[in-house]
């Protein structure tokens, strides 16, 4: 990898380059799943290449191959340079970046058990048994479950003398449970929708979840819920379970504080964002209990948006982005810094895989606990809409206007979890729904949640990200309009 | 964006039309995949073995702020093995060519088909077929240089500048070529460029946004986009606010492919015998308006892809809606020998737990233009975009969403002006039965679904249930 990464950043200085990085990756996959008793997919994949980016007369060019050959290196090198210079034919700036200091390291994320050195056979076996249980439910009418491994190797080196060698092994499970009766399709997931729980880990992640032991649950919950009460419709306390508030973490404060968003690079897909430059150290985002940080840290926990550097070479940090309330700071890298005077990227330039350039994303953006013990939260609330598990969600491109679905919700009453309901959702505007919050339980209740599949960039990436929470209260949230007619 | 979503599967990377050439720029040849095709055979021991090439060469220029901010290009092989072996079968991928991977490759598939239990339902592969022929490969787009999407965006960019306007957007090209072989005699290729530009211009309080792609680079006008995208931007400024509520509705062609796009899984097979779809039950009975009908059809002049399936399977052009009646799904082998049905020529490559799905709809068009809906109405909302569509309610299919980039007052037969965007709760079938008028059927391009061929539709009685801020 070293030797192929220095071909690649020798051409492209001969060529012209004022700077460039490069990133050498090899990613082995593997996908598992069942349906009904059977094995669905079962596949592994590796993919081994090398992309550079190179900063010629000002603008950036990229190129990638997988011609891991020093004639074809070269070629894809003296391509980034060429398109660079291509690029000034519509240039206004300069790009300038943040200074950074040279890094020699090597990084791996912490694991017990190398999910690849598990038997197949076993991890079939453990995604089987959970589903046959919740097949025993009568109603299931669908039982699916998926395991899904990931190996990324890959070595950085940059024109300024960086050489990071990182391995990330990432580890996730999930089973879902689906009834259609009647005129209803309902679902139910476990630990999560869309696939479940992920994080950086190895097979310990999969035991600890205990698929089999939650399988029975899960469809039977799934199969109760066509004679829940429907949702109401109105303004209401709710009630979020951690799960689904890492998903609306993501959404309306993840991807906001994007600063590539705020300065309109992603204007033609992803969106902007409603925090324009001014607002920052100015808004209230949220009451004075809510505080949230984009932690790239191990310290902050093994999530899929930790590591030791980031895709341009720059350490993993901590950034706080509300702090008591108050609107503290963006998601930035080198050029995004320099862009609106910071004097250091906050490191967060992520790329998918080895063809794909590296952007802003999201790390571990993680809402701290609160002092509230779970019990006590529900014993304190007299009326409220308890709401678990994600099912669908949507938020406009400058990220004011959200609307949630979840799979499952419970009414609170006098301080007690009552009734089951049906087709839950809450839509709001964000800094409302943040300064609504009135409680958050504490770190007993608080996990590190793992999005698998956040998308972003032309062309598209996917990239995980991590989201911590607890559970949490907010006030006067509108309640039921996705089912209103 | 994000999460995306998981229904969202990609193209089937099945190979498309028959090429017989030497090795294009950047590509493979059919000769060169066939090798590599006979070394995977000869590594491998399975009962059956089947191989899968793809190779990409793309580009992409993306501006924003009125200048070139990304802008990419990447060389991608993908070999992807799949061996069986006693009614077992697994998949393993590689994009490397030289001997020891494509043992690995060949080794791992094997490994992973021998650990799971005995597949009742495998069928043996299937032998060589024959295809209908599709040309989707142009030379001039394949040979497209950043210098020429450079040079593009330039002269947009500086007309963004002089009409005192914001543009972002992406301009792309690409070639692939795609293979699939197997050892009971299938060998098929495929051929196709890529061609795409997409532009939002912004005011200070309002955007407008165009796209559009093609096989042939030729097809695209990037400039007419981009003035369309700009008028739009100025036409919208200053919006008001309107109240939510329940609106007679024009949706350009991209609004309405992104809706209805949800619709394509549900035309399978397995999602039906899995009761996942919103046709359970509803076969054969009217759940939309007599002026809807919709076939798959991978031949259509506007469409694109290849002509057969992850299997190799032939696809067929299915009448999937007739008058407002869903009639047909499609089948890939597996499921049509489970549902007694003739396969359709749409599996996903397996193993796989969705089974198939029409990837190119067409959607019946009809006669009135843009300019004439707005005409005959009296009020309503004019839609050029939607956004962050997601599905409710799978059976009713709700779908909520978005309007983004060009939402507009229609008032006595005119665009009254920008309104601020709206947030919808809309059930497609309910759409689909309230459509009073329909445009020609154009290849459409949005952000949440393929590329179809569908028309600008006109709909009563469409559920804004909120507003945003802008």
């Amino acid at each position: 990898m070293q030797d192929w990464a220095g071909w690649a950043l020798d051409t492209a200085k001969s060529k012209g380059a004022a700077y460039a990085d490069v990133r050498v990756m090899d990613i082995r996959q593997r996908d598992l799943s069942t349906k009904n008793g059977e094995v669905g997919n079962l596949a592994e994949s590796q993919t081994l290449g090398l992309g550079i980016r190179a900063l010629a007369n000002g603008s950036w060019g990229f190129a990638a191959t997988d011609r891991l050959t020093r004639e074809g290196i070269s070629a894809c090198a003296a391509e980034a340079v060429a398109i660079a210079k291509a690029s000034t034919l519509a240039k206004t700036h300069d790009v300038v970046m943040t200074p950074e200091k040279p890094y020699v390291d090597v990084w791996q994320n912490p694991y017990l058990k190398d999910p690849f050195r598990i038997p197949v056979e076993r991890q079939l076996d453990l995604l089987l048994a959970a589903d046959a249980e919740m097949r025993r439910v009568k109603g299931v009418t669908l039982a699916e479950t998926s395991m899904a491994f990931k190996r990324i190797e890959q070595f950085f080196a940059s024109t300024i003398g960086s050489r990071i060698h990182q391995t990330k092994v990432q580890s996730g499970a999930g089973i879902v449970a689906t009834s259609f009766a009647g005129s209803e399709i309902q679902k139910r997931s476990y630990p999560n929708s869309f696939g479940g729980q992920h994080m950086l880990a190895g097979y310990e992640l999969i035991e600890s979840l205990d698929l089999p032991g939650n399988a029975r649950r899960v469809g039977e919950e799934c199969v109760a819920l066509h004679k829940a009460a429907q949702c109401p419709e109105g303004s209401s306390t709710i009630i979020l379970e951690s799960a689904q508030l890492g998903l609306q973490i993501h959404e309306s404060i993840g991807h906001p504080i994007e600063l590539d968003r705020v300065l309109g690079m992603e204007a033609n897909f992803a969106g902007m964002s409603f925090l324009t430059l001014d607002k920052l150290n100015k808004l209230r985002y949220g009451s004075d209990i809510v505080n949230v940080v984009a932690d790239a840290q191990l310290s902050h926990g093994s999530g899929l948006g930790t590591f030791g550097y980031d895709d341009e070479g720059v350490p993993a940090q901590c950034t706080d982005i509300i702090r008591e309330g108050l609107f503290t700071g963006y998601l930035s890298n080198r050029e995004t810094a320099a862009d609106i005077g910071l004097n250091r990227s906050g490191g967060t330039m992520r790329t998918e895989s080895w063809n794909r350039l590296p952007i802003i994303r999201m790390t571990n953006v993680s809402l701290k606990p609160g002092t509230w013990k779970f019990d006590d939260l529900i014993a304190d609330t007299d009326d409220a809409i308890y709401m678990e598990t994600n099912r669908s969600w949507s938020i406009d491109d400058r990220r004011y206007h959200f609307q949630f679905s979840t799979e499952i919700g419970w009414e609170i009453k006098g301080g007690k979890k009552g009734r089951m309901i049906k087709n839950p959702s809450y839509s709001g505007i964000t800094t409302e729904f943040w300064n609504s919050c009135d409680a958050i339980c504490s770190r007993d209740y608080w996990t590190l949640w793992g999005t698998p599949n956040c998308g972003k960039g032309q062309p598209q990436q996917v990239m995980g990200t991590g989201h911590g929470a607890a559970p949490a209260r907010f006030r006067n949230v509108r309640v039921g309009v996705a089912f209103s007619k | 964006m994000s999460p995306i979503r998981k229904t969202r599967a990609q193209r089937p990377s099945a190979g498309r039309k028959m090429v017989t050439g030497s090795s294009r720029e950047g590509l493979l040849g059919a000769s060169e995949i066939r090798r590599i095709s006979e070394r995977v055979f000869k590594l491998s021991e399975a009962d059956e073995t089947e191989v899968t090439v793809d190779v990409t060469s793309d580009a992409l220029t993306r501006f924003a702020n009125n200048t070139i901010h990304q802008n990419v290009a990447e060389q991608v092989l993908s070999i992807s093995v799949r061996t069986v072996f006693d009614g077992r079968t697994a998949r393993a991928t590689t994009n490397r060519t030289d001997d020891e991977s494509l043992a690995r490759a060949v080794a791992s598939s094997a490994a992973l088909a021998h650990s799971q239990p005995k597949n009742p339902h495998l069928l043996p592969m299937p032998g060589a077929q024959k295809y209908q022929r599709v040309s989707r490969y142009f030379e001039s787009t394949a040979a497209a240089t950043p210098r020429d999407r450079a040079k593009a965006v330039a002269r947009i960019a500086a007309e963004s500048e002089k009409r005192e306007q914001t543009a972002a957007g992406i301009f792309s090209t690409g070639a692939m070529q795609s293979a699939l072989a197997n050892s009971r005699g299938l060998f098929v290729t495929h051929a196709q460029t890529r061609s795409e530009f997409s532009i939002t211009v912004m005011e200070k309080d309002s955007s407008g946004w165009a796209k559009a792609n093609s096989p042939d680079l030729a097809d695209l006008d990037p400039a007419a986009l981009a003035a369309r995208a700009s008028e739009k931007a100025q036409a919208s400024s200053k919006p008001v606010e309107l109240a939510p509520g329940h609106y007679t509705v024009i949706l350009e062609p991209s609004a309405v492919l992104d809706i209805v796009g949800f619709l394509f899984y549900d035309f399978a097979a397995t999602a039906v015998a899995d009761k996942r779809s919103c046709f359970n039950d509803r076969i054969g009975k009217q759940v939309m308006g007599s002026n809807i009908t919709l076939w798959d059809d991978a031949y259509h002049p506007l469409q694109s892809g290849a002509p057969y399936d992850g299997e190799g399977m032939p696809r067929q052009k299915i009448a999937l809606v007739k008058s407002g009646v869903p009639r047909h799904l499609v089948y890939s082998r597996a499921t049509a020998r489970q549902m007694k049905a003739k396969p359709t020529g749409h599996g996903f490559p397996l193993p796989n737990e969705y089974g198939e799905a029409p990837m190119n709809l067409v959607f019946a068009g009809g006669s009135s233009s843009i300019e004439e809906m707005i005409a005959a109405t009296d009020r309503g909302v004019l839609v050029t975009r939607l956004w962050y569509i997601r599905e409710v309610d799978p059976y009713e299919k709700i779908l909520t969403g978005m309007t983004r980039d060009g939402t507009f007052l229609v008032e006595n037969g005119g665009i009254a002006g920008g309104i601020r965007n709206f947030r919808f709760n809309q059930s497609v079938l309910e759409m689909l039965s309230n459509v009073e008028a329909l445009g020609p059927s154009v290849r459409a391009a949005g952000e949440e679904s393929f590329e179809m061929v569908v028309p600008a539709m006109k709909v009563r009685n469409f559920h804004f249930s909120e507003v945003t801020k802008f």
